[in-house]
């Protein structure tokens, strides 16, 4: 099986997990930018942290034939500061021409506040004035609900992003459906312990269908799994869905998505004239 | 590729058969929990949000209706939908109605 995950911060993982990610047929992925776990006391590490995002983790992946992209952003853990946002988003614009960039991500809300609403709203003007795709990160639990309407709110509200070129991520089953009814991608996260569990994610395959949604792992320096991908799949067969629907969603989807920046490449497939 | 039909494609007999065992112990599992935070040594958290919020899920739970998940969903979701002045902390704690204390994810 041949599949990419469209969501991994492999700069919190180790070089196993991406030999992991090869052997269980893994042929490229994308790592949006991420909070360290802590928030940085200094707007110049994020020239350092956007470096590795676009030079060296690159050249990681593809000891393992994995073509790595990668989104950039202030992530939405440090947009309540507001001059944080000030110092870095004038830096990404740098970074965009670089090879491996597909856009702007992923950005959104945490606890869902002014600041950070503000924040969001800077990066999509960015992403707008630049070009760019954008990656949206919907709030964690309980903040799920408000901060999902309110992304979309400020979405349309702004009315200048194509939804097709947008993905609503770490949707659930309380806010798939405005977001796929908005015409934007719903990407949905095997995160079982905050997030969404395998089985849960096909019932949302098989109540929505397979079209504008991505599934990933988003494995990060938290409990995560960076081979969630095929064992989605092989909860898929388990639940007795065809191979071809195993690759739409695993494969297809993720390069029908990715595959709108020009960039985007996977070993083997045609993009933009129907997927090999 | 057409969009698939909501239906589950097993029989209800299949998906006895192939997943009662892990919900078996699913809900073994949550029975133990609920005992042991009754055998714990104090009652210090009978009114905590979160266990309230668990408690109105289970009624879900017992519920003929469909829309289970997205319901119990609700029930642990703030349904303010109204940013907040300020950032209180930076993480959540999976059920409305917290106090500004270390959460747990």
């Amino acid at each position: 099986m041949k599949y990419i995950d469209t969501h991994a911060h492999m700069t919190s993982r180790t070089t196993d997990d991406y030999q992991q990610m090869a052997l269980t047929g893994c042929l490229a992925l994308a790592d949006p930018a991420f909070w360290a776990g802590y928030d940085h006391v200094s707007a110049a590490v994020f020239a350092d942290y956007f470096e590795r995002l676009t030079d060296f983790e690159p050249k990681r992946a593809a000891r393992y034939g994995i073509a790595y992209y990668t989104w950039l952003c202030l992530n939405p853990k440090e947009a309540e500061d507001r001059t944080l946002a000030a110092q870095v988003l004038p830096m990404i614009p740098a970074y965009l021409d670089r090879p491996n960039v597909l856009g702007i991500g992923e950005i959104g809300l945490n606890r869902v506040t002014r600041n950070e609403l503000a924040t969001f709203s800077e990066q999509v003007d960015l992403a707008i004035r630049y070009g760019q795709m954008i990656l949206v990160h919907t709030p964690h639990l309980e903040d799920k609900y408000k901060g999902t309407r309110l992304i979309l709110d400020a979405l349309a509200a702004d009315g200048r992003a194509n939804p097709g070129r947008v993905m609503i991520d770490h949707v659930e089953e309380h806010t798939i459906g405005p977001v796929l009814n908005a015409g934007y991608w719903a990407g949905i996260t095997l995160y079982p312990m905050t997030k969404t569990s395998h089985a849960r994610a096909v019932d949302m395959i098989e109540i929505y269908g397979t079209e504008r949604i991505c599934v990933s792992g988003a494995c990060d320096w938290g409990p995560s799994d960076p081979i969630a991908i095929p064992k989605f799949a092989l909860e898929m067969r388990r639940r007795g869905h065809a191979e071809e629907v195993i690759e739409q969603v695993v494969y297809r989807n993720p390069i029908e998505f990715l595959g709108q920046c020009s960039k985007f490449q996977v070993p083997g497939a045609r993009i933009g004239a129907g997927v090999a | 590729m057409a969009p698939l039909a909501s239906a589950c494609l097993l029989t209800q007999q299949q998906l006895v058969d192939a997943f009662f065992m892990e919900h078996r112990a699913q809900i073994l599992d949550l029975a133990a929990y609920l005992d042991r935070l009754d055998r714990s040594a104090d009652r210090s958290g009978e009114d905590d949000f979160r266990l309230v919020a668990l408690r109105r899920a289970m009624q879900v739970l017992c519920s003929e209706e469909p829309g289970r998940v997205e319901r119990i969903l609700m029930i642990l979701s703030d349904p303010v939908v109204e940013p907040m002045d300020s950032r209180d902390r930076q993480n959540a704690f999976g059920a409305f109605g917290g106090s500004p204390r270390e959460a747990q994810s």
